[in-house]
């Protein structure tokens, strides 16, 4: 469905059963956080207990995909062979989520445009059948070159 | 928020010419291998590297191997203790211990270990030891590139995780965040934005350790000067890191001899007292910036020493102020700057400041650093190098001499769960 931004030979996610939902949700284009159904705290990545209430009871609430670049890198050696360079890995903090950050990369930006604060949105890149990673991009009215 | 020197008058006990009435562990022995660039190290193992540092540390206490009973060491160690202490020959192993912190995290809490095994009267001399031959096994600094499947793979699937480590990583590994280099730009880039600290404050931090590293015949950059400009000019890793930012990747090995404060009286070298020792990490922090995006915003942009660095104050009765040189964990630039706000040598944000006054310079800083040239400049044996340059350095052994040192502050790791010790001399 969207284009491809990284080559396939970047590192596929590890997961187990903690984890497994998220990926799952994922793979449907769903961005998710982990929510305590006891506290209401939300948590990334996903974890057996609560860390606020120790409460083991949680659901899946998905989020917008709108989000804030917190801290960035612009990572000028490759990790996959065919990576152009240099490649944006940001911690960004994603919107509506209860204050969740999460990893990722930017996409579709001029690495000398990135910034802190920089509004970002959310686009799935299918990887294969049963794969989607969630990467961003400016949101559509801030930079377009 | 920040312990001041000040402190040390509420504390009860220590210092002011006599460090403790409680018998403390002491240092009794330092010795290493040749440290060399990685790779460079093939014509020996490195488990055979580990021997020869240990070794060297035990002869330089004025000990035999016979008087040694504990091995300990830190962060899934290769070289299992049960077999050193086989091949070495020791009497009976009564000790033997890893710490879990990762990496370089754990080495100051392997000295705490020992410390604490002879204390208690688990053993009586601890040997703690560090050994890395990258071209051996695989290269720290090409971690991601190993990691990454070949040019022409399958289409990518999930993968089952087999360890919680793996699990975590799952969450950074997509995104291509695999080298240590860019994991700690994260933290550093939000401390240049918060606080507006610059790459040539950073610079400074490079190039004041190869100075001192350019004194140490050990050193492995010992005859590679570097100036601020060589600095900037250095190719970018992983933005802000320029190559200068980050530690060297080397072969070698260290060692460090741990013992009772009665053994320590009668042996070769003056005995360095191991005044106090914390390891740790705080709420919330796993392993870092490295996977974890979520730790605390009051805390991202540190070092994730604060607390702990509050704790050595309190336990020492000591401060910031007492500090007379310092063996700060460098593997990277920034994870320096913000340890010294960690640990109260000035306020937090003020690092970059603090390092252009020329404090962390064996000649006259206020704070004079990694006086062997640190794991930028000397090797990068996970920091235990580090405890052995303190040694030395309150033994008046320094290639970067501080004179009438008595106080010196050894870290572990930072933007990890991280250790560190305070050392001393009568």
């Amino acid at each position: 469905m969207s284009e491809r931004f990284f080559p396939d030979s970047m590192p596929p996610p590890l997961a187990d059963s903690t984890t497994l939902p998220w990926w799952q949700a994922a793979a449907e284009h769903r961005l998710v956080v982990q929510r305590c159904t006891s506290c209401g705290h939300t948590r990334l990545p996903p974890a057996p207990l609560c860390p606020e209430c120790r409460s083991a009871d949680s659901d899946w609430k998905e989020v917008p995909g709108r989000a804030e670049v917190y801290t960035y890198t612009l990572v000028h050696r490759p990790i996959a062979a065919g990576q152009e360079l240099p490649f944006v890995v940001a911690v960004l903090a994603l919107e509506d989520s209860g204050g969740v950050r999460i990893i990722s990369n930017l996409v579709e930006v001029d690495p000398e445009d990135v910034e802190i604060g920089l509004p970002v949105e959310l686009v799935w890149e299918d990887m294969s059948a049963d794969l989607a990673i969630p990467r961003f991009r400016p949101a559509s009215k801030e930079i377009r070159r | 928020m920040n312990p001041q020197s000040t402190d040390r008058k509420e504390n009860s006990g220590a210092m002011s010419g006599e460090f403790s009435t409680r018998p403390r562990a002491h240092i009794v022995g330092v010795g290493e291998s040749r440290y060399t660039r990685w790779g460079k190290i093939g014509d020996v193992t490195e488990h055979a590297l580990a021997c020869q540092a240990i070794q060297l540390a035990v002869a330089d206490a004025g000990l035999s191997m016979d008087d040694v009973d504990g091995l300990a060491s830190f962060a899934e160690d290769r070289n299992d203790a049960v077999f050193l202490a086989a091949e070495l020959g020791l009497p009976a192993l009564r000790f033997a211990n890893m710490v879990w912190m990762p990496g370089g995290g754990g080495g100051c809490a392997a000295i705490s270990n020992a410390a604490m095994a002879v204390e208690t009267g688990q053993a009586e001399v601890v040997v703690v030891y560090r050994s890395l031959c990258q071209g051996q096994f695989f290269r720290f600094g090409n971690a991601g590139r190993d990691a990454a499947a070949p040019a022409d793979p399958e289409p990518p699937t999930l993968q089952q995780a087999n360890s919680l480590m793996l699990a975590s990583m799952g969450f950074a590994m997509p995104y291509g965040l695999l080298m240590a280099a860019a994991a700690y730009a994260l933290p550093t880039r939000r401390h240049m934005h918060l606080y507006g600290t610059t790459s040539e404050q950073l610079g400074r931090i490079a190039v004041t350790f190869r100075e001192h590293a350019g004194r140490n015949p050990r050193a492995v950059m010992g005859g590679r000067p570097m100036t601020l400009e060589d600095h900037q000019a250095s190719p970018m890793i992983a933005d802000p890191h320029h190559l200068f930012d980050c530690c060297l990747e080397s072969d070698g090995a260290c060692a460090v001899v741990v013992t009772t404060q009665e053994r320590a009286r009668d042996l070769a070298k003056r005995p360095v007292e191991i005044l106090a020792s914390e390891q740790g990490a705080p709420k919330g922090y796993g392993f870092g910036p490295f996977t974890n995006a979520n730790i605390a915003d009051d805390l991202y942009a540190t070092g994730g020493c604060e607390e702990m660095a509050g704790r050595l104050w309190g336990k020492s009765g000591l401060g910031p102020g007492d500090v007379d040189v310092a063996q700060i964990y460098d593997h990277f630039t920034g994870c320096v700057l913000m340890q010294i706000e960690d640990y109260g040598f000035c306020k937090r944000g003020e690092g970059g400041p603090f390092i252009e006054s020329g404090a962390l310079s064996w000649r006259g800083g206020s704070l004079p650093t990694n006086t062997h040239g640190g794991s930028l400049s000397e090797a990068y044996i996970h920091g235990l190098n580090h405890v052995v340059e303190g040694v030395r350095s309150l033994r008046g052994e320094s290639t970067s001499p501080i004179e009438d040192a008595e106080v010196c502050l050894v870290t572990s790791g930072a933007c990890v769960p991280s250790s560190a010790v305070l050392l001393g001399r009568k």
